[in-house]
């Protein structure tokens, strides 16, 4: 892969609260900060508002307090620096699975000829060089995933949000996008948000697990995750990794309880 | 493709599963057989002499007619003055209505502006504006063109920004975070997007442009399909009556398949 660039994100004090003074408070104070090249992993019940954090990285909805510094300048607009993948598929129905990923090189005005270098590279990285000519609505739901990864990295941002990528997949398919997104990942060296309901996936991806409490959702447990690189699925084996997991299960748990 | 029948089970009940696949054949057959059925009962209404040929001519006669005047170049003349009428209203409505309506379904200051004075026209009747567009515009071609344009336009407008306003909002979102601009977002993401819903909603009112053709040549026109049959109506010609309708029907079939083909051109994936 490309040398590329990577950033350090700091969320300071970041509030969201949907529709005015009286609206629902989403997230409440959070603040933690991410430094270049880590891969963050975000759990929480369902509702805490993991998917409005990343949206607010993005810049797609405005916070209603705090802010959010990406390499120290303050985050105002969504831009493609910042590169998501999103919980539902968001494909462009209308391009092919190379235009799909081509798409964000050319808005950067990236030459025809290093265009076709770049999306052969990554389809080949996501196992979806055959498809390149089919459209979207007749891939598999996992494949559809691979193509939104292929189409963020492609465009090489700085920080990637991922918000339940591989939520839709069955385990098999799950395992091989893990494995997939580390080995793009470790090559790449960017900044990783993501989001995830699988603990298993959490430990096994992230430098670091950031528990949320249930909505509002605030910063329960900053959770170091000091397995060493290249993990593999043998892992969920191992007794520290049965630790980490019975804790981080266990603090969700509280949160869950609480709620009823 | 899951299969909910099993080999076994009989071809009736296989094509009656709701969604089901048919095969073209069996498409094609039926499209035939309505249209022999719907033959064979006009045959036997009036060749059977149940229904006098005043009210309801018989093949034979409308056959002959359509002859005549494919003999003496009036069946021609005016079909060709009403396809003109007909196209030129509804091009000069799309070439509005196409990129108005993706304004109008992206930006809400637009549809706060436009739509209530659209929804007002909207359900004005077409006929009562015919007098004044005579007023207005004269009697000529401009005047049948602005009676089109005047049937389709707002309807076009409201499916097209209703169709654009139905974009995925993670669509956009997601065009964003690869660096569309928000200037951007309409001509990339929201056009596209809505595509195949626009190239309906314009098969859709092409149909509706047809309807409107007898009002636009109602008054004031010296050719076309709606004078010929408004003028055979004077003379109780049921067969040339019968004859245009039989017309514009065939020419608004031929106008859906090239929308089909336009669709499958333009929007293949969908
Ligand atoms: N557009 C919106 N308008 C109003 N409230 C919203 C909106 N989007 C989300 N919310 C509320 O904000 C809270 C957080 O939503 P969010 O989608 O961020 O949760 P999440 O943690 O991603 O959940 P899940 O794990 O189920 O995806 C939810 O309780 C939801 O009701
Ligand atoms: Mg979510």
């Amino acid at each position: 892969m490309a040398a590329n660039s990577s950033a350090s994100l700091a969320i300071e004090d970041v509030t969201l609260r949907y529709g005015g003074n009286n609206g629902v408070l989403a997230v409440d104070r959070v603040s933690f900060t991410v430094a270049p090249n880590e891969f963050t992993v975000i759990v929480g019940p369902s509702g805490c508002g993991k998917s409005s954090l990343l949206y607010l990285v993005a810049g797609l909805i405005e916070l209603t307090g705090g802010r959010i510094l990406v390499n120290d300048r303050a985050v105002d607009r969504p831009g493609p620096d910042r590169g998501m993948v999103f919980q539902g598929y968001t494909l462009f129905p209308w391009l092919t699975v190379s235009q799909n990923v081509e798409y964000g090189l050319k808005r950067k005005k990236i030459p025809s000829l290093e265009r076709d270098v770049i999306v052969e590279q990554y389809l080949d990285a996501v196992g979806l060089y055959p498809f390149a000519d089919h459209f979207p609505a007749q891939l598999s739901g996992g494949m559809k995933q691979r193509v939104a990864i292929a189409r963020s990295l492609a465009n090489d941002p700085e920080v990637l949000l991922m918000d339940e990528p591989f939520g839709a997949l069955d385990s098999q398919t799950r395992g091989t996008m893990q494995k997939l997104l580390l080995k793009v990942w470790e090559q790449s060296q960017k900044t990783v948000l993501f989001v995830t309901h699988d603990i298993d996936e959490a430990i096994l991806l992230g430098d670091r697990v950031i528990v949320m409490t249930a909505r509002p959702g605030r910063i329960k447990a900053d959770i170091r995750v000091d397995i060493p690189r290249p993990r593999s699925m043998d892992l969920v084996m191992e007794p520290e990794f049965i630790q980490l997991k019975r804790r981080i299960l266990g603090l969700l748990h509280d949160e869950i309880d609480e709620e009823h | 493709m899951p299969r909910t029948m099993s080999k076994k089970s009989s071809f009736l009940l296989r094509i009656l599963v709701p969604f089901a696949d048919v095969p073209r054949w069996l498409i094609v057959a039926l499209g035939i057989f309505i249209w022999i059925l719907v033959a064979l009962g006009w045959v036997y209404l009036t060749y059977g002499g149940v229904i006098p040929p005043l009210f309801l001519p018989p093949p034979g006669a409308v056959m002959g007619k359509a002859g005549d005047m494919i003999v003496d170049g009036s069946l021609y003349k005016n079909t060709l003055s009403s396809v003109q009428v007909v196209l030129y209203g509804f091009i000069i409505s799309s070439i509005v209505a196409v990129p108005l309506g993706l304004w109008m379904g992206t930006y809400r200051v637009v549809q706060g502006l436009i739509e209530p004075l659209v929804n007002f026209i909207r359900y004005l009747p077409v006929t009562s504006f015919v007098p004044l567009f005579i007023l207005w515009i004269g009697i000529g071609l401009e005047e049948r063109i602005a009676v089109i344009f005047f049937g389709t336009f707002f309807q076009q407008l409201v499916m097209i920004s209703t169709a654009a306003n139905s974009v995925s909002r993670d669509l956009v979102n997601a065009s964003y975070t690869l660096g569309t601009k928000r200037h951007e977002v309409v001509w990339h993401v929201i056009f596209p997007a809505a595509l195949p819903a626009i190239l309906d909603t314009l098969r859709v009112t092409m149909g509706w442009a047809w309807t409107y053709l007898v009002v636009a040549e109602m008054v004031a026109a010296s050719s076309g399909l709606g004078y010929m049959s408004m003028k055979a109506m004077r003379g109780f010609q049921v067969d040339t009556i019968f004859l245009a309708i039989l017309t514009i029907g065939a020419l608004g079939m031929l106008m859906d398949q090239a929308f089909r083909f336009l669709h499958l051109k333009l929007a293949p994936w969908a």
